[in-house]
């Protein structure tokens, strides 16, 4: 991992952005009010890997993934998606966002969450045809949301509000994923199906991060970590990164030692 | 003569005046809708308020310059340009204070209203001022409307209904999802300027016939009215559409034949009659369908507990089972079960056991996340499934089935 051991985030930088990163984050500082919420990160994401962001409540790990897209605006620093600035790379970008950042009383149906995901390809003055609706109708079987289509979002269970949110990302038919806490709060069915779709999506090549809570899961899912208290605290493999010693430094004294030691043992 | 009215046989203005409402009612309600959305209803408020003063202040002005102080389009740009100002009030407060957006609104419509009022108050005792009419900006009315007002409303109208429908899919990707919208380049903050300032150009538009009172009424009732109809954003703005277009049309003509009455006053009537309406009838949202949808599951759990009850031979102790067991001819009045009665008790424990069964192997797993004591087994699993329980229950006990 050289690129990682070049990136360092104490001001001495000097690297480029590394050529072969699907997502490179370069001295990220987010401030809400006058504490930072994110301070002077640096993130190299490889193309085609699957990286977990973890780290405690209230670290910054979704405010990282915000700023990166820049839905909302850092103080400071930059991110690149494919050596491209982010504002250029839309097209190949795909986010999911936390359930609860919307109003499931919304009057809108399953197929219509989905279709957004077109909207960009779409245009002001497009019109949606048959072939629009085949596609997120495609992208709804891969989660196996196909019976809900034209369910109201209202409807549906914590699980399958989160696989319609993954079926609109897929129909922005990205080339890196990012999502945010996928798996909170989800049945154990919809985190297998969604876990399944994360890997085919990097069978296929693509490049997939996504903020995670559960320690117990992370070697299972994830190849690589990064973790984050403010910070960075650690990135790289999970062989190199997800250790007792780093998850003690981005937890502190919130999980006891020996439950730390299990977990990064993947006990 | 309410029905020459209704069917535009009052002349050829008060025809073409009551077409403009409708117009503007339509264009009203659909980009009304979106602000309902994105919950942002109350800034519609503050924005008409905040013509008043740009009403007074280009009166004087126009009146300054030698012209007629009454000219429409005149005043709509002055209340125009103030209710931009107020506007920019609102988003200054909200972003470089600690105030949230609902105490900004607030501060920002009371003194705008406050100052406009001021400037009305002045205008009175101007030369010019006493037949000047400003006071109809205040509650709306189509007496004294000219060919050209009618036909400015219209078209203004007209304009910004086709400038929502251009942009209905960006603003309802940021009503429904902002973050989201804002991930896939989508501008939040020029889209959310953009339908204020279709907002504001509905407002400068109705103040005439509406008036900046209550034009807030057809903004905010048409949607209101029509989330009780639809579960689609399409469906939303096509009934909002007509609901606003209704109270348009029929506001416009009724106050043709009266007058003295004002016209923002009738239309915000109409509305209600329609919010009523649907509050109460709606076939999903409405409060009649949610207490018989209330009535009739209370139903179905007492028949349920009561069939199992007489199942197992319990005694029913509570009044409303047996009564409604009795009225579905399950059961007589002494609590002893008719023989239909008998065969679904029985039909009833089977399934509660193939329910318990299912929820205790790890291949009916998701199936059993349907269970909640009323869901038919036969609806989640099929046939053979439903063998392979029985199966696994084996034959049944003391119950004859």
């Amino acid at each position: 991992m050289t690129s990682l051991e070049l990136a360092t985030s104490d001001g001495t930088r000097m690297i480029e952005t590394p050529a072969g990163a699907a997502l490179a984050i370069r001295g990220m500082t987010v401030s809400y009010g006058q504490k930072p919420a994110v301070f002077s990160v640096d993130m190299t994401v490889p193309v085609g890997s699957m990286t977990a962001i973890i780290g405690p409540n209230g670290a910054g790990k979704s405010t990282l993934l915000k700023a990166a897209l820049g839905v909302i605006k850092p103080l400071a620093g930059s991110a690149q998606v494919f050596g491209q600035p982010v504002a250029q790379a839309r097209a190949r970008i795909a986010y999911v966002p936390q359930r609860a950042s919307v109003d499931w009383d919304f009057p809108t149906r399953v197929l219509d969450v989905v279709l957004m995901g077109l909207y960009r390809e779409l245009g002001l003055l497009g019109r949606l045809r048959g072939t629009h609706k085949a596609k997120a109708m495609d992208c709804l079987k891969r989660v196996g949301m196909q019976d809900f289509a034209t369910r109201q979002i209202g409807q549906l269970s914590g699980g399958q509000q989160q696989r319609v949110f993954l079926a609109r990302a897929l129909a922005q038919d990205a080339d890196l994923y990012l999502l945010d806490e996928p798996f909170a709060g989800v049945d154990a069915a919809t985190e297998k199906a969604i876990i399944d779709v994360l890997q085919a999506l990097r069978a296929d090549g693509k490049t997939v991060v996504a903020v995670h809570h559960d320690l117990s899961t992370v070697t299972d899912y994830f190849d690589r970590v990064f973790l984050i208290n403010t910070t960075r605290v650690a990135e790289g493999t999970v062989e190199e990164a997800f250790t007792p010693q780093t998850l003690q430094d981005a937890y502190g004294g919130r999980l006891a030692t020996g439950q730390l030691g299990q977990t990064a043992l993947g006990a | 003569m309410l029905w020459h009215a209704l069917t535009l046989q009052l002349g050829y203005n008060a025809t073409l005046v009551t077409l403009g409402a409708m117009l503007l009612g339509v264009a009203a309600g659909v980009t009304g809708t979106f602000l309902f959305l994105r919950k942002r209803a109350l800034v519609s408020d503050a924005i008409s308020h905040a013509t008043l003063p740009g009403v007074g202040i280009a009166f004087i002005i126009m009146v300054v310059l030698g012209g007629d102080g009454r000219s429409l389009i005149g005043l709509m740009l002055g209340s125009a340009a103030s209710a931009w100002i107020g506007l920019l009030c609102i988003g200054f407060l909200t972003r470089r204070t600690r105030l949230a957006e609902d105490a900004a609104i607030g501060a920002v419509l009371s003194v705008f209203f406050g100052i406009g009022i001021v400037f009305l108050t002045y205008i009175q005792t101007m030369s010019e001022g006493r037949q000047a009419g400003l006071e109809g900006f205040l509650l709306g009315s189509t007496a004294g409307m000219l060919y050209s007002d009618a036909v400015i409303i219209a078209v203004g109208g007209a304009a910004v209904l086709l400038a929502v429908i251009a942009f209905r899919r960006p603003l309802s990707a940021i009503a429904f999802d902002p973050e989201f919208a804002a991930s896939s380049g989508l501008n939040v903050p020029r889209l959310d300027l953009i339908m204020m300032g279709l907002v504001m150009a509905i407002t400068v538009v109705g103040l005439k016939i509406v008036g900046l009172i209550l034009i807030v009424a057809l903004l905010i009732i048409p949607p209101v009215t029509a989330r009780f109809w639809s579960e689609r954003v399409t469906g939303v703005l096509w009934v909002a559409g007509v609901v606003g277009g209704v109270a348009g049309y029929v506001g416009a003509a009724l106050s043709a034949i009266a007058p003295a009455l004002p016209t923002g006053p009738v239309i915000v009537l109409v509305l209600f009659a329609m919010f009523a309406l649907s509050l109460l009838f709606a076939p999903a949202r409405g409060v009649l369908a949610a207490v018989l949808k209330h009535l009739s599951f209370q139903k179905r759990v007492h028949v349920r507990q009561g069939l199992l009850a007489l199942a197992q031979g319990q005694p029913i102790y509570e009044k409303l089972t047996l009564r409604l067991l009795q009225r579905s001819g399950l059961a007589r009045a002494d609590g002893v079960p008719t023989p239909d009665g008998k065969a679904r008790a029985a039909k009833a424990l089977r399934d509660e056991r193939r329910w318990q069964m299912a929820r205790s192997r790890e291949e009916f797993a998701l199936a059993a996340t349907f269970y909640d004591g009323l869901t038919e087994i036969e609806g989640v699993l099929t046939s053979d499934q439903i063998s392979e329980l029985d199966r696994l229950i084996g034959a049944p006990q003391g119950v004859p089935v």
